[in-house]
């Protein structure tokens, strides 16, 4: 018990500090970098709410894919990122003020809230006793079944990104030597040679 | 004892960390788009959450889609920064005013 408890302090302190520095941090590739120890310690904290394949997902889909290219991204710009800090210290009184009071609101509403007595019996889909079923396969029965067309749809947005990622950054650049893979095909011995009759003694 | 609000308090943080992030950084947009998965990242946690303490795993599937949204905001977004970069040389955000708005 006091392990989970000092696991959870771990990486509730990790996720909130790296958290802040990335929205601090004057490079953004040290950005990126703290972004990663977030997304790591948030998995973290998944995994001591049972929620393994949830955590395993967070790394492989944050970590694996979108750390990576924000990172790509970061170092492919060319920009001047010490210029773009400049006037941060104006926006920071305003912004520290937003989110106190936000964060403020955000207690009020937890200190009020509480759980109805009809929550448990308008559960959806009842996690079943650990020990019983994985927490993958659980998930994955679900998924499969109840929620397929979502599923579904998730996939289908994600092909759509990807489609449209693509397009937006292909570009055709003129002036470059490619290969035509036709031209080379379509050629054939009578245009491709040529043959001269060099008489001894002179050039071409 | 590690209970629901102490999960729901390291979200609140994390989530207004990130509304601060898009704050303080307003002309850089890579970091902007850090932010708002960082703020992504605080409602995966509170779903999450909610499903470990109410015993429903309706909030897991949900933050399989929230997680499928994100990545694919992600791509979006850099793509369209790269895009720009491209056309204008800059990034920053004062500087996309093409359409007036």
């Amino acid at each position: 018990m006091a392990f989970s408890v000092l696991a959870f302090y771990f990486f509730a302190v990790t996720a909130v500090t790296s958290g802040l520095l990335v929205v601090v941090a004057r490079n953004p590739v040290h950005s990126v970098l703290w972004l990663i120890l977030a997304f790591f310690s948030a998995a973290g904290l998944f995994v001591l709410l049972g929620a393994e394949f949830v955590a395993m997902l967070m790394l492989i889909v944050y970590v694996g894919a979108v750390a990576v290219l924000f990172l790509f991204v970061v170092m492919m710009l060319d920009v001047d990122f010490a210029k773009l800090k400049v006037g941060m210290a104006a926006y920071l009184p305003v912004g520290l003020l937003i989110g106190v009071v936000l964060l403020v609101q955000l207690g009020f509403a937890f200190d009020a809230w509480e759980t109805s007595e009809l929550a448990m019996s308008q559960r959806a889909a009842i996690t079943p006793p650990a020990g019983a079923v994985e927490n993958t396969a659980a998930l994955g029965m679900l998924i499969y079944t109840k929620y397929v067309f979502l599923f579904q749809s998730a996939g289908l947005i994600l092909l759509v990104a990807m489609i449209g990622a693509i397009v937006l950054t292909l570009r055709k650049r003129v002036g470059v030597k490619r290969q035509d893979v036709l031209a080379q095909m379509g050629r054939d011995p009578s245009t491709a040679i040529e043959l001269k009759d060099i008489k001894p003694g002179q050039g071409i | 004892m590690i209970g629901l609000s102490h999960y729901l308090t390291v979200a609140a943080i994390l989530f207004v960390t990130g509304i601060l992030g898009i704050f303080i950084n307003r002309k850089n947009v890579i970091v902007i788009l850090m932010s708002i998965e960082l703020m992504l990242l605080a409602v995966n946690i509170n779903l999450v959450a909610f499903s470990a303490h109410l015993g429903d795993l309706v909030g897991q599937v949900f933050t399989l889609f929230v997680l499928t949204v994100a990545a694919a905001e992600a791509a979006i977004g850099l793509a369209i920064l790269v895009c720009f970069f491209r056309n204008s040389g800059t990034i920053a955000v004062e500087d996309i005013n093409v359409m007036k708005g």
